[in-house]
C-alpha cells in the first residue's frame, strides 16, 4: 500500500514540494523489494528520471545528496523526477532514515530498499553496478546511463543529467 | 532448455580457465580464472605479508578487501572470523583494508589495529596504504572476496553470502559453497555475485583536479 502511494505521487508528481514551500515533517518511509519497484526503471514515457541509491551510513552518499536536492528543485516545472532509493537498515528507519530527511528536508521522494538478495537485483538495475553506493541511474524513453560514482559537485551532476533534458 | 543452457554457460566461464589461464587483468575486476597479482602489505601486527611467500603452506587464501567504517563490512566481521576458525588451516582469510584513512580516520592504522584487537581477529588485517593492491584486484566496495587456490589462480569473486543484515537469514552462502567445491575438487558454481557495499574510499579524484 505505501507503495502504490509512493508511485502515484511519484507519477502524478503531486509532491508536497511543488504544492507548498514549507516543509512538512514525513513519518513513514515507503519500503519496498526490487520486484516491487523494478518498473520504476523502465517507464516509457516524456519524463526523465534520476534514481540515485544511497544510505544515510554511506558518507560520499551524503555529501551528495544536495546536489540531488537541487536538481529536483531546478528542474521541478519540467518532465523530471528525481528518486532517491535508500538502501538503510530496516531497523534504523524510525532512527536514522525519517530524522535524516526531516532534518535535511529531503523533498524528492524517498523509497527503502529492503531486499537483502542483491545479487538476484544488482545486474536489472545496470549490468555495470558492482554494488557499491553511491550508484545513479539517469534515463528517459530514448536513452539510459548508469554512474558508479560519487558526484563532487552540483555541476558535475548536472552535466551527466543535461543531455536528457529537452 | 533455456536454462539448462543458462546453466552449462555458466560452468563453461567458471571452468574456461582450465583451457585457457588467462593473464592478469590490466582493468577491471579480476575475474575467474585470472591469476591474482602478488602484494607485500603491513599487518596491524607490524610484519608484512606477502602473499607469495605463503603460497604453499596452504590450498589458497580468501582475500578480502574490507574496513572498519562500512556497516556492510562490520555485520560480517563475526562471519569472517567463524569462515577462518573452520577453513582457515586450508584456506585462510586474508583481509586488506583499501580505504585512505584520510577521507575516514576511522580507517587508520591505529583504528584497524583497535577494531582487530576489539573483535579479535583470528587472521591478518592488512593496510593497502599506497592504494595499489586494491586496483589491481579489481575491488570496488568493502566487502568484496577473491577466493584463490594455491596457484594464486581466482576461483571466485564477489559476496560472502546473500543476506548481509542478517545471518540467520541467508540462504545461499556463496563463499562458502564455493570453498567447500574447491575442497571437493568441484568448480565454485556461481563462481561470481554481487553484493551491496561501501566504494572505496580515494582522494585521488580530489588530487587530480
Amino acid at each position: 500500500m505505501p507503495l502504490l502511494w509512493l508511485t502515484m505521487l511519484w507519477l502524478v508528481g503531486c509532491n508536497q514540494a511543488q504544492s507548498s514551500q514549507e516543509w512538512k515533517d514525513v513519518e513513514s518511509v515507503p519500503q519496498s523489494d526490487f520486484a516491487a519497484l523494478e518498473h520504476l526503471f523502465h517507464k516509457s514515457n516524456d519524463t526523465t528520471y534520476v534514481i540515485n541509491f544511497w544510505a544515510t551510513w554511506c558518507k560520499p552518499c551524503v555529501a551528495e545528496l544536495p546536489y540531488f536536492v537541487q536538481l529536483h528543485e531546478k528542474y521541478k516545472n519540467k518532465k523530471f523526477k528525481v528518486l532517491l532509493i535508500s538502501l538503510d537498515f530496516v531497523k534504523q528507519i524510525d532512527k536514522k532514515l525519517i530524522p535524516f530527511i526531516n532534518k535535511h528536508q529531503l523533498e524528492p521522494p524517498v523509497i527503502l530498499l529492503d531486499d537483502p538478495a542483491a545479487n538476484s537485483w544488482i545486474d536489472k538495475v545496470d549490468p555495470r553496478w558492482s554494488g557499491a553506493i553511491p550508484a545513479t541511474v539517469v534515463y528517459n524513453k530514448d536513452k539510459r546511463g548508469f554512474h558508479e560514482q560519487s558526484f563532487e559537485d552540483f555541476e558535475s551532476l548536472h552535466l551527466i543529467v543535461k543531455p536528457y533534458i529537452n | 532448455m533455456k536454462q539448462l543452457f543458462g546453466l552449462f554457460l555458466i560452468l563453461a566461464l567458471c571452468m574456461s580457465f582450465v583451457i585457457h589461464p588467462s593473464p592478469t587483468r590490466k582493468g577491471g575486476s579480476l575475474e575467474v580464472g585470472d591469476i591474482a597479482p602478488n602484494f607485500s602489505l603491513v599487518n596491524i601486527d607490524g610484519s608484512t605479508f606477502t602473499l607469495s611467500e605463503q603460497r604453499g603452506q596452504v590450498e589458497g587464501f580468501i582475500i578480502t578487501f574490507t574496513c572498519n567504517t562500512c556497516p556492510y563490512a562490520q555485520m560480517y566481521e563475526d562471519r569472517l572470523i567463524a569462515l577462518h576458525h573452520k577453513y582457515g588451516n586450508r584456506y585462510p582469510v586474508i583481509a586488506i583494508n583499501p580505504n585512505d584513512p584520510l577521507v575516514n580516520s576511522g580507517d587508520s592504522f591505529a583504528a584497524m589495529q583497535q577494531r582487530a584487537h576489539q573483535k579479535g581477529f583470528p587472521y591478518p588485517y592488512l593496510i593497502d596504504k599506497a592504494q595499489e593492491v586494491y586496483p589491481q584486484y579489481g575491488a570496488t566496495r568493502t566487502p568484496h572476496v577473491f577466493l584463490l587456490d594455491k596457484d594464486l589462480v581466482v576461483r571466485y569473486t564477489g559476496a560472502i553470502d546473500d543476506n548481509a543484515q542478517d545471518a540467520f537469514g541467508v540462504q545461499k552462502n556463496y563463499l562458502e559453497n564455493a570453498l567447500n567445491a574447491l575442497i571437493d575438487g568441484q568448480e565454485p558454481n556461481p563462481c561470481f555475485t554481487k553484493a551491496v557495499g561501501c566504494s572505496i574510499k580515494t582522494q585521488l579524484r580530489l588530487a587530480k583536479k
